[in-house]
């Protein structure tokens, strides 16, 4: 929209962050064949969390855009760690006695 | 009684207004004009409003005796769904913002329309689509997981047609984040030339915050009924634990936008109330940003207590205390809001027209659903009473006292400038004290009868609950004569109504300042703003040398 603040991406580039993507989805199909315990889980939301940081920064024009969109993203994500955070500590505590 | 409007005689309608800019099916349908797409909006609303009170009716015959004489308990199930979805979703939700707010926001700060007109109607068509859905749903057969969608009932035992519905839902949950999103960017790109953030009308903060809340909230809600969707149709587990999943997610993941639905709901009530009361109280509201911050505080605190709907579905103790204390803790800018209120209304020189005393009528209510929220915060009485008429009466007296109220003191406050001409005084101040009297022997009996231990969601009930129940139901007969009135005497306003003039309550706020009805663009030259907001002191000290 506005002309002055717009980023020209090169092509290269957009190949290069695919090609990436395409390795870790090989890597998320390789970890699933070795069995890591309670590492499984956590091994695979590492891989997605990367590739989705790599998409909103390049892909999306983070990287390029204003400040105040990263302010608008991290703040969704902040909302969405609240969700998240008092969720897990309901299922943690549950067994607790004292 | 005195009143504030005082109109001269000779007023004459502005020549070219909103309203007269085209007459064709399209100038309405495709419109960029948000005033114009406010009107579809509160046609809409309109239609759904008097849908789930006809629900709300029935029910209440039905309880009219402890027998189930009128319904079989699955046609009550879903009566009492299809009140729920249609009130909370269809009603409640987009009521203020998208009606009264799509209105006057934009003209209040100065702005010739809203950042992302073309957005603003698809919100509506968004709207629309949704509600087709849920409401086919409705049509082929009905729904009957009451309207929180419970799992693994709503994903596993029941045959009606759960996922239209649920589609329809978040479908309109869409306009809703359309909505809050047009309103953020105008409120930080579009304000005219002086107006700062701290001059703002403080309806606008709390349209801001609400705004928030729809842009971060709903999403959540939207993934929530997909999952249900998916469990649904294609057994994928996720909430039932026959398929492996866990039902307490659900209920996680639902309140975690319903809890702050609430706010959604009630902030752009409290942003009405803060202009009414300084406008007939003659005065500035007490203490600016106090109000202001606390709609924001509001906004963010209540993403923090959502599980207090969850204290009796077997979550942790420790996390209950945690969710207990922070609930307590959202009350206080709540309290804040209703002390400024009333210390505004402090030697002020009151004036009784309709718009004050709906706001009048708010404070007591709200004040009755507020404190009753901290009896259910409490945990040792929330085991006592969930899901009794407790609750019922309690959330009642928010959405219905505090909102609904709140609403149509606003529809009420902005008739003459959305129409150009006065609702009719007299009428209107009575059916304001008969909703006020219809909804406390509607609601005060349904406390006793839950603190009695009469459960919601039942079409039978023991005998000895049947006097509080006739009581309620006969309280129901008066509110709907309290509600219907109003959609008489401002129909027949429209064509009979005195001509309003551009301020007829002598109002301090930009929307004041242009035509009513407004011109297309709503101002013809750009306002320059040099004042605080409320300014009425000054204002009443003009008056007072000119008269
Ligand atoms: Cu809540």
């Amino acid at each position: 929209m506005s002309a002055a603040g717009e980023h020209i991406v090169s092509p290269k580039l957009y190949v290069l962050i695919w090609i990436i993507l395409l390795c870790f989805t090989g890597l998320t199909t390789a970890a699933a064949f070795g069995d890591f315990g309670i590492f499984n889980p956590i091994i695979a939301l590492a891989i997605a969390f990367t590739k989705a940081i790599l998409v909103v920064l390049f892909f999306m024009h983070v990287k390029y855009s204003p400040r105040m969109t990263a302010l608008v993203i991290g703040c969704g994500l902040f909302f969405l760690s609240i969700l998240m955070v008092l969720t897990t500590a309901d299922y943690i505590s549950r067994g607790w006695m004292f | 009684m005195s009143t504030a409007t005082q109109v001269p005689a000779a007023l004459e309608m502005p020549r070219d207004t909103y309203l007269n800019a085209g007459y064709g099916v399209k100038s309405w349908f495709l419109t960029k004009d948000h005033k114009r797409i406010a009107i579809l909006y509160l046609v809409s609303i309109t239609m759904f409003f008097l849908f789930g009170g006809l629900m709300a009716v029935l029910i209440r015959l039905e309880l009219l005796t402890p027998a189930p004489d009128l319904f079989q308990s699955d046609t009550y199930n879903k009566l009492f769904t299809m009140h729920g979805i249609t009130m909370v979703f269809f009603f409640l939700v987009p009521s203020i913002p998208a009606t009264l707010g799509n209105f006057v926001l934009p003209m209040m700060i100065g702005a010739r329309d809203l950042a992302f007109p073309k957005v603003n109607l698809a919100s509506w068509y968004i709207f629309m689509i949704g509600a087709c859905f849920t409401f086919s749903a409705y049509i082929s057969g009905g729904v009957d997981t009451g309207w929180t969608f419970y799992t693994p009932l709503s994903t596993s035992y029941l045959n009606t047609h759960v996922v239209a519905a649920a589609l329809g839902i978040m479908i309109a949950g869409f306009a809703s984040i359309f909505t809050g999103l047009n309103f953020i960017v105008t409120t930080h790109r579009m304000r005219a030339p002086g107006m700062t953030w701290f001059r703002l009308p403080l309806f606008v903060w709390s349209m801001y915050a609400v705004s928030l809340v729809q842009v971060l909230a709903t999403p959540v809600l939207a993934i929530t009924l997909i999952l249900v969707a998916l469990e649904r149709g294609f057994h994928i587990g996720i909430f039932n634990p026959q398929l492996g999943g866990d039902p307490v997610l659900f209920q996680h993941m639902f309140w975690f936008y319903s809890h702050p639905a609430v706010y959604i709901m009630i902030l752009p009530g409290f942003g009405v109330i803060s202009e009414v009361i300084p406008c007939f109280s003659r005065k500035r509201i007490f203490g600016y940003s106090a109000v202001a911050f606390s709609s924001v505080a509001i906004g963010v605190f209540g993403f923090l207590v959502w599980a207090h709907h969850m204290f009796a579905a077997g979550i942790s103790t420790y996390s209950a205390l945690v969710f207990s204390l922070l609930s307590f803790i959202i009350a206080i800018p709540s309290a804040i809001k209703v002390f400024n209120w009333t210390a505004t209304m402090y030697k002020g020189s009151i004036h009784f027209n309709t718009p004050m005393l709906y706001a009048l009528a708010f404070i007591g209510l709200f004040t009755i659903g507020g404190l009753t929220g901290l009896f259910l915060a409490c945990l040792g009485i929330d085991m006592h009473v969930t899901a009794t008429y407790f609750v019922v009466a309690h959330f009642h007296y928010v959405m219905v006292g505090g909102m609904l109220v709140a609403y149509l003191a606003g529809l009420h406050f902005w008739w003459p400038k959305m129409t150009g001409r006065m609702y009719p005084e007299p009428p209107a101040q009575l059916s304001a004290l008969i909703t006020f009297i219809g909804f406390n022997i509607t609601f005060f009996p349904q406390f006793v009868l839950g603190y009695m231990g009469m459960p919601r969601r039942y079409h039978t009930y023991p005998p000895e609950f049947q006097v509080l129940n006739v009581l309620s139901t006969a309280g129901a007969s008066v509110l709907a004569v309290g509600l219907l009135l109003p959609m008489f005497y401002l129909l027949w306003s429209l064509k009979y109504g005195e001509i309003a003039g551009n301020n007829p309550y002598r109002a301090t706020g930009l929307e004041w300042q242009t035509e009513s009805p407004p011109p297309m663009h709503n101002f013809h030259e750009t306002p320059i703003v040099t004042q605080e907001a409320y300014d009425y002191e000054s204002m009443n000290e003009e008056e007072v040398v000119i008269g």
